[in-house]
């Protein structure tokens, strides 16, 4: 939803602070993920983070989640899907060039950042061009998959 | 200025060390001119004398000649196509790449096509939204953002492959350049992400329209304080406006182009509106030339590109410099030829 996407970035801060504590109950369920197998966990996980997601940035399950990265704007709800920051197009009361109604989703991005540490370096990274086979898969699982494959 | 090594139009110049590209452009800001590019807009004909007619009305004033890519999500004639007609004759062209139409599958054939015809620059970038244009019912693509767009084309000169990882056997020898526009928002930030383009592979930046002087030296001086004017070279967009009216219309409907009240302003108030804007272009010309780290301008005369002459001309910006246009040196080559 458009509001509770605002306040989200509005309160990127805390929620970022709250998906940290979250991600390290992920990587240490991983264990636990990998015996029930990855592939019986994808749907009802999948159908979970939609939801959870979904209500608070518009997620898009593109599977390769940058929240982090975006001030907790969500890049795919970018009318150009841009995820390495905003297009020339932007309009002078800072909404979007396609969607006069809707506030650019890179302005935002960067007011998201400033409230979380760190938060300007991680959108200075420049991210790599989306996998889109990932499309409506669930990242959480992939995170808690490849950050613990990693950790071993 | 004259290159000892000029080539016979068609043939690609020695590549130089520390140059990526064959490219006559490339080699005019390394040498540290003040370099004009100048925006060509692609008939709708299949003409090719059309393309040729647009391109000589530039002839002596300008290094490179850009060609659109469905500029204003229009359908024209299409930039590459533009492009390997004007390297034909010895043009150096920018052929811009929207990521608008294409998939990575297309743009990345096109990299290396338009390489192999000739074209040493390119400029990457997003495209304007579909429902700007004429063909609002089309599909917008957008699989790539201008950065990752440059992060592979990068790839495929530098390190000689597809994103995928499949090699390539001769790597497309290439300028690459991004666009930035200083004058919309997030205004503080436009720096930063300009710095995200120069780490992904841009050498060089063309910017939208700059009408409002104090945002661009803000926007330079970000762009110096991230050191980053050593990194890239950037030109600066300017164009004549035609009249008040044009200009007020162009900044309520086209997307991306700030022009201030007091700009309209100075139009309203002249006699003949026209000269006026041709006048007001010298003076940002002259101005962005005295901002330290602008190495260059780009002349955007759309609908009235017979004024981009007149208007380097007077601006003095060339100093006395001719760049090359096919003819310009026919006694040298003349001389080359029979020596």
């Amino acid at each position: 939803m458009y509001a509770v996407r605002l306040w989200s970035v509005r309160h990127a801060r805390g929620l970022s602070r709250v998906y940290a504590g979250f991600e390290s109950v992920l990587m240490k369920l991983a264990p636990l993920f990998e015996k029930i197998g990855y592939q019986r966990m994808e749907r009802p996980v999948a159908a979970v983070e939609r939801t959870v997601k979904g209500l608070l940035f518009d997620c898009k399950m593109c599977g390769r989640c940058v929240l982090s990265s975006t001030g907790l704007s969500c890049p795919m709800n970018c009318p150009k899907q841009l995820r390495n920051g905003p297009c020339g197009g932007v309009r002078a009361n800072g909404n979007c060039e396609v969607k006069p109604e809707m506030r650019c989703v890179w302005v935002e991005a960067w007011q998201g950042a400033e409230r979380i540490p760190g938060g300007l370096e991680a959108i200075s990274v420049v991210q790599a061009p989306v996998d889109r086979r990932l499309e409506g898969t669930s990242a959480w699982l992939r995170v808690a998959r490849e950050k613990s494959g990693a950790a071993k | 200025m004259i290159f000892e090594d000029e080539p016979v139009p068609g043939y690609p110049l020695p590549i130089l060390p520390g140059h990526t590209s064959p490219g006559r452009f490339e080699r005019v800001l390394r040498a540290g001119a003040f370099a004009i590019t100048a925006e060509l807009a692609p008939p709708d004909s299949a003409d090719p004398e059309e393309v040729y007619k647009r391109a000589r009305v530039f002839d002596g004033y300008v290094d490179a000649i850009n060609a659109t890519d469905g500029s204003g999500a229009n359908c024209h004639m299409s930039s590459m196509a533009v492009c390997a007609l004007l390297t034909r004759v010895g043009y150096a062209p920018v052929m811009q790449i929207s990521c608008r139409d294409k998939n990575r599958i297309a743009i990345q054939g096109d990299i290396l096509g338009g390489a192999a015809m000739g074209v040493c620059n390119m400029l990457c970038l997003t495209g304007d939204g579909v429902q700007a244009g004429d063909h609002p019912q089309a599909k917008a693509v957008f699989d790539l953002d201008s950065v990752s767009l440059l992060g592979i084309a990068r790839g495929l000169r530098d390190d000689h492959h597809f994103e995928s990882g499949r090699k390539v056997t001769f790597a497309p020898r290439v300028f690459f350049g991004a666009a930035e526009n200083p004058s919309v928002p997030p205004v503080e930030h436009r720096m930063r992400r300009l710095a995200k383009k120069v780490a992904a592979g841009a050498q060089f930046v063309q910017t939208q329209y700059c009408y409002d002087m104090d945002l661009l030296r803000a926007f330079m001086k970000g762009v110096e304080d991230a050191g980053l004017l050593d990194k890239v070279f950037i030109l600066i967009g300017v164009g004549p406006l035609r009249s008040a009216k044009a200009a007020d219309w162009m900044r309520t409907n086209v997307p991306g182009i700030h022009i201030p009240d007091a700009i309209v302003n100075r139009l309203k108030g002249a006699q003949d509106q026209a000269r006026e804007g041709r006048d007001l272009c010298v003076d940002l010309i002259q101005e962005a030339r005295s901002i330290k780290g602008v190495a260059g301008v780009h002349v955007m005369a759309y609908r009235q590109e017979e004024s981009v002459a007149e208007v380097i001309d007077r601006s003095g910006v060339l100093g006395g410099r001719v760049p090359w246009y096919p003819g310009r040196d026919a006694q040298i080559n003349e001389d080359r030829k029979t020596s």
